[in-house]
């Protein structure tokens, strides 16, 4: 099993025909993803890739009966798109487009509060679910099947704890980027309770950095709910209060959104921290044999 | 993007929001001009004269050269040109700068709002913000205006309120008049207070703020409602809207190092450290300071130089760590996914070469695609930069090179 993208899901790409949208739908086909075409307002009736282009993601759906959709338009206009995708009936929209007005993500969030409809991001990865579907921007081949869920606000540094697990002689069964926003659909705590609910994953790997209060979410929910060990990196302990780290989100505002306190209430609720992102592969290895 | 007190105002004043007037100057001459000017237009005798930096606590501040705070009343026009001439092109220090403190180019010279009866009048602390946990805006306000809102908060917490506002109808009548209510006031000073609210928040949603913070918000002797400071930041990611608030930008008040990778394109935050480090991703960025900061070392600076990190990006952000002479070494942390380690390898060959002699060690760690092609293609280059693959082995190399 895996979550939220398997192989039978059939992915539409929003901003398909765009640089970004083309390179990406591409290296995800020759993953294995299912691709059953895409949207381009105005280019509707063409084929791309040899898949079918559609105006208007309702027609997407009508003709394909796609249920997850990936979206590559800029951000200016990314807002727009994830609301389209859940009116039409698509179940998980996966953002990637980075730099969308938090004003925007506040009607984003309130529309999808009725929808039947999971977004992940925006500002993330994706999501991937080994030997069976890339729905994301990560490169397919440090992905190996195996018992490991990952989570993670970051895209580098899932890479990095991917190919430990890899090296370590496990694999992956999803990897969820959540993304670096201060407003994302999927939370790290939401993207736990799917692994944790997830026969095939026996163990998780947890990457948060500073800002916000996710990862303390996620630790009084494994606290109360886990069944399975969770290892953890918090990223930024060397970040300047007040300085946004690249990621929107990651800016220090308190005294409890620094990655010691995070890591102190982590630990609390009985997640193993490491201080090295080097550790993670190890760790997990360790506890799951 | 921060914006200055100044401009805060003349955006709250633009959607209807009630100011201490003023008018900023860069000399005594001008100040005296508008000091004038303000006494025609509102009738006030007192001015203000407020240090334009982006740092709060500037009235408690200290100006370096001449031992003035950064906040001063005039008592008449006469006092005016000896006291902006204690701030104005001095170095002010406050609790939120560095001990080299922020140079003011401009002070603001405001109407003293207080007046006629200092006793009469009662301030109040109100911010708008993001509150993360609900995706939703609050409007943040405290009876306990003008002092530090953090330090209140821990003191007396039950003297701060919140009210979320509902994105789908925006700011209420009721919620408004909750707000006046909480703070005490009645008849005229009350109906004011709504409308401030009320035009706050359209200001808020209006001009794509991230933070509004009015310390203090003031309820003057006849009752009148005024934002007597402003902290506005604006959000970088809305400014396509609002293309009149990107000359806003002050590039005198950020770090000279920050605003030179801004515009080579590189996502960088200058720190006081002695490892330099240049990484892909802003996640992996701040763990390989981490790795730093652990190895024993302190990071220089926070680099994201992106996915592509080909040769020209390379050397650009080579160029700006160097610039940075406290920098002992550079560990430069790629994760080749979909770019090769062994280009990314090549481009920082070519990027070396490119710009001469790098005066400091560099240890290249380059994992993913091709990592151990990358690895012979650094070894084999004859320049004096150390292969890595590992994470682990990256911190092990930071370790001997600190020691």
């Amino acid at each position: 099993m895996s979550v939220l993208v398997d192989k039978n899901s059939k992915v539409i790409v929003q901003g398909f025909t765009g640089s970004e949208g083309t390179f990406h739908s591409e290296q995800m086909v020759s993953y294995g993803t299912n691709i059953v075409g895409g949207v381009t307002p105005g280019k509707g009736g063409q084929k791309h890739l040899g898949k079918p282009v559609f105006n208007t993601v309702q027609d997407a759906v009508e003709k394909t009966q796609a249920n997850v959709s990936i979206i590559f338009v800029p951000p200016a206009f990314a807002a727009d798109a994830v609301m389209e995708a859940a009116q039409a009936g698509i179940k998980v929209v996966i953002c990637i487009t980075e730099g969308i007005p938090v004003s925007d993500m506040i009607k984003v969030k309130e529309y999808l509060k009725d929808k039947d409809c999971r977004m992940v991001g925006p500002n993330c990865p994706g999501v991937i679910s080994a030997d069976e579907a890339k729905v994301g921007i990560m490169p397919g081949f440090i992905f190996k099947k195996g018992n490991v869920g990952i989570v993670s606000k970051s895209g580098t540094l899932t890479y990095e704890a991917v190919d430990q697990v890899s090296k370590v002689g496990l694999g992956q069964t999803t990897a969820i980027g959540v993304g670096g926003d201060p407003i994302i659909g999927t939370t790290i705590k939401d993207a736990v309770e799917l692994l944790m609910n997830d026969p095939e994953t026996h163990g998780i790997i947890m990457i948060g950095e500073i800002g916000g209060n996710l990862e303390a979410e996620a630790g009084k929910w494994i606290k109360e709910n886990g069944t399975k060990p969770v290892v953890a990196f918090i990223a930024g302990d060397t970040a300047p209060k007040g300085r946004t780290m690249g990621h929107a989100g990651a800016i220090v505002g308190g005294h409890s959104d620094t990655a010691s306190a995070k890591k102190e209430i982590l630990r609390e609720c009985g997640v193993h921290v490491v201080d090295s992102p080097a550790d993670l592969g190890v760790k997990i290895k360790e506890l799951l044999s | 993007m921060n914006l200055h007190e100044y401009q805060g105002k003349e955006i709250l004043k633009s959607y209807g929001v009630a100011i201490q007037e003023g008018k900023v100057v860069h000399s005594a001459s001008e100040a005296l001009a508008a000091a004038k000017e303000l006494n025609a237009e509102t009738g006030t005798e007192w001015f203000v004269i407020k240090a334009q930096i982006h740092a709060g606590g500037r009235g408690k501040g200290t100006v370096i050269e001449t031992g003035s705070h950064g906040v001063l009343i005039a008592k008449g026009v006469g006092e005016l040109e000896e006291k902006v001439n204690g701030i104005l092109g001095g170095h002010l220090v406050t609790a939120q700068t560095s001990s080299s403190g922020k140079k003011v180019n401009k002070v603001l010279i405001a109407e003293d709002a207080y007046a006629p009866d200092f006793d009469k009048t009662s301030e109040f602390y109100m911010s708008v913000l993001l509150n993360r946990e609900t995706g939703r805006n609050i409007i943040m306000y405290s009876t306990e205006g003008g002092m530090n809102i953090e330090e209140v908060a821990e003191k007396t917490p039950h003297l701060i309120f919140k009210e979320e506002i509902d994105p789908k109808v925006g700011i209420t009548g009721f919620q408004c008049r909750k707000i006046a209510f909480n703070l005490g006031l009645s008849g005229k000073s009350f109906k004011e207070m709504t409308k401030f609210v009320h035009s706050l928040y359209a200001a808020y949603v209006g001009c794509d703020a991230s933070l509004f913070e009015i310390n203090p918000v003031l309820r003057t002797c006849d009752d009148r409602i005024l934002a007597v400071d402003s902290k506005v930041s604006l959000d970088a990611n809305a400014l396509f809207r609002h293309k009149d608030y990107a000359d806003l930008r002050d590039f005198s008040e950020e770090d000279p190092m920050d605003v030179e990778a801004d515009q080579a394109g590189l996502n960088f935050v200058n720190l006081d450290g002695n490892i330099g480090c240049m990484v892909n991703g802003a996640g992996l960025a701040m763990a390989t300071m981490d790795i730093i900061k652990q190895s024993g070392g302190d990071p220089a600076n926070f680099l994201d130089v992106g996915g592509t990190a080909d040769a020209d990006r390379v050397e650009k952000a080579f160029n700006i760590i160097l610039k940075d002479s406290n920098v002992k070494g550079i560990l430069v942390n790629i994760f080749g996914g979909i770019v090769r380690c062994d280009r990314v390898a090549k481009g920082i060959v070519q990027a070396y070469k490119s710009i001469g002699n790098i005066p400091v060690p560099i240890i290249v760690r380059l994992q993913g695609t091709n990592a151990e092609e990358a690895k012979s293609i650094i070894d084999n280059s004859g320049l004096n930069v150390h292969s890595a693959v590992t994470l682990k082995d990256a911190a092990d190399k930071v370790k001997e090179l600190v020691n």
